[in-house]
């Protein structure tokens, strides 16, 4: 794993590469994002056969704030590769549908559940939403509930759309409390040190 | 045509020779609620747009606001036909990001009843699929032989399909008493049953007519479409997620992976069949293999205590309270992680950030890629066949919709 991350290190256009839980992780320039897909599919050396997964993380306090995640799988040498982009609402990234014919459904999925627009991609409509859905529901700023709410009308005898009501408050519950949990906390390093190293705790007390 | 209903009193001939139908999304054969546009030539399919997301519930949505404990339900609700190896890719992915190993036993536990929902999933494809094309006695004589596996999956985890029983780090409760035994008596008699099956179809002349050569995918077009599982191995590619990259205790029990030839629906049938019979011989294995010990993580930070435990002890009814209100906390880190589903690749891209909800849970559903190829698997097929070949990829729109 850690000599094709070497390689991948060498390609134009790949940042940042790394190893993260053990999967191989790279950063790609978004320009340069076509040829780098294609060196990864052809070359023998990565030979990437499947795109796995194509989805978008949204970031919103980040000027970039989408994330296209690209996973990708080689049958052939039985590896994976992780490749990230970074986009905006307005800037496209190019489309690898040409490189994975698989890709199109995916990258309409991007684009109805994020806004994430793909230059080149000739079929990006709406996948999973309702038809004449307004808004990308995957944002963080996409309320949970949504805006609207469906419901048969017996009088009309149609399907209205409605603003959402609700019945009862959102409820959300804070739970980032100040107490020890498994992330450490500001002066809360000594018990988390020795929890997680499972030593036991005398010496600690000693000292 | 418009402009002639615009204007009533204009003449004009049109001709088509090719028309749009709807198929679906009440269809029998549409496994759900697929609705597929088709542009036809007579009888011949030209093009196959699927539209989906008639299910769509917004589960990745819904996940982002829910404790990683709360999370799993969900998991058994995306494809409900093999819901516990759903779970099993969510617990992975937990225990990756959380850093923790299930126990042996727990492990032997998931690996048991992911060959159980496997079989489970085999049966009820393999049965309907032949409902479709017109054999009615599969159906009959699978769904006895899956309500035995449900009776299984009760016991185990106290329901029939909605499980929520795979847990990060480990399974819910152990095994009831006795339960290993009668799961071993049903896997001696279970591959009788499929040869009873295979004399129903197998050598069946007219499921050969509606199957063999139809909806033809080879190795390379397979591996473009993103296909997995018994789809991509019925094309004669060897890849099997359980072989090449093992979790939990799969690299420890012996299996053979069935490859097809053709990569039409005939052998993508018989891939499935095949698999039902390896499936039997893990589950076998499993069972002699398994050993008494802890089915969970005994670290209590993840795990909830015992409930004799929670009466005398203060700190274990603090953990328990802590677990079920506030969750623990997941280290920051994402982490991409599949396991092979009945239908072939599932896979779950967690990315948490330090707080006790998953940041983004981005569900990767196997049928998704299969439906897409729909169109190009379909075209000049007569409309018939395309029924045949949603059957033999095994969609369910649980999980594709999400």
């Amino acid at each position: 794993m850690t000599e094709i991350a070497e390689v991948v290190r060498t390609l134009p256009g790949a940042r940042n590469v790394r190893l993260e839980k053990g999967e191989l992780v790279a950063e790609a320039e978004r320009d340069r994002l076509l040829p780098l897909m294609l060196t990864l599919r052809d070359d023998p050396r990565f030979a990437f056969e499947q795109v796995m997964d194509i989805c978008g993380v949204d970031w919103p306090e980040r000027a970039e704030r989408f994330d296209v995640v690209y996973n990708l799988l080689s049958v052939s040498l039985n590896q994976r590769i992780r490749i990230i982009v970074t986009t905006d609402e307005s800037t496209p990234v190019p489309s690898v549908h040409t490189v994975w014919p698989v890709a199109t459904w995916w990258e309409r999925e991007a684009w109805d559940l994020f806004g994430i627009v793909f230059s080149g991609q000739p079929d990006l409509r709406r996948i999973l939403t309702d038809y004449g859905f307004e808004g990308h529901p995957m944002r963080k700023d996409f309320p949970l509930t949504g805006y609207v709410e469906v419901r048969y009308d017996e009088d009309r005898k149609a399907v209205v759309y409605e603003p959402v009501r609700m019945t009862q408050d959102w409820r959300h519950f804070d739970f980032l409390s100040p107490w020890e949990a498994i992330t450490t906390l500001p002066g809360d390093e000594k018990v988390h040190a020795a929890r997680l190293t499972e030593t036991p705790p005398q010496s600690e007390q000693k000292t | 045509m418009s402009d002639v209903e615009a204007r009533p009193t204009a003449t004009k001939v049109v001709e088509i020779d090719s028309h749009a139908i709807n198929f679906g999304p009440q269809h029998p054969a549409a496994h759900g609620v697929l609705r597929l546009i088709l542009e036809m030539d007579g009888e011949v399919v030209e093009r196959a747009d699927p539209h989906i997301g008639l299910l769509h519930r917004g589960t990745e949505k819904l996940i982002e606001y829910r404790t990683y404990m709360q999370v799993v339900p969900y998991f058994d609700r995306l494809d409900y036909v093999s819901p516990m190896c759903e779970e099993h890719a969510f617990a992975l992915a937990v225990e990756k990001l959380l850093d923790i190993q299930a126990p042996e036993r727990a492990q032997w536990i998931r690996v048991l009843f992911a060959e159980i929902t496997r079989v489970l999933n085999h049966l009820l494809n393999v049965t309907t699929y032949a409902l479709d094309v017109g054999a009615i006695t599969p159906s009959l004589w699978g769904f006895e032989e899956r309500e035995k596996l449900m009776e299984f999956h009760e016991a185990a985890s106290g329901a029939r399909l909605h499980a929520n029983y795979f847990r990060p780090g480990g399974v819910s409760r152990d095994l009831p008493a006795g339960l290993e035994e009668r799961i071993g008596e049903w896997a001696v008699l279970f591959p009788k049953f499929i040869d009873d099956l295979e004399e129903l179809l197998t050598a069946n002349r007219i499921w050969k007519q509606r199957t063999v050569d139809i909806g033809v995918m080879d190795a390379e077009q397979a591996l473009a479409w993103g296909f997995s599982g018994p789809c991509l191995r019925a094309s004669g590619v060897p890849w099997d997620l359980r072989r090449s990259q093992p979790y939990d205790k799969y690299a420890e029990v012996e299996f053979q992976v069935p490859v097809g030839r053709n990569g039409d629906c005939y052998d993508r049938y018989l891939v499935r069949l095949a698999e039902m019979r390896e499936s039997v011989k893990i589950i076998r294995q499993c069972l002699n293999k398994m050993r008494p010990g802890p089915v969970k993580v005994q670290d209590r930070k993840f795990t909830p205590p015992h409930r004799e435990e929670m009466k005398r002890s203060m700190e274990a009814l603090i953990h328990h309270f802590k677990l079920f209100t506030e969750g623990y906390h997941v280290p920051p880190g994402a982490t991409y992680t599949v396991v092979e589903s009945p239908k072939g690749e599932f896979g779950v891209y967690l990315v948490a950030d330090g707080t006790n909800r998953p940041y983004r849970c981005k569900i990767r559903p196997t049928g998704f890629a299969f439906l897409q190829a729909i169109d190009v698997m379909a075209r000049r097929h007569m409309l018939a066949d395309t029924v045949a070949i949603i059957g033999s990829l095994d969609i369910v729109f649980g999980e594709i919709d999400r």
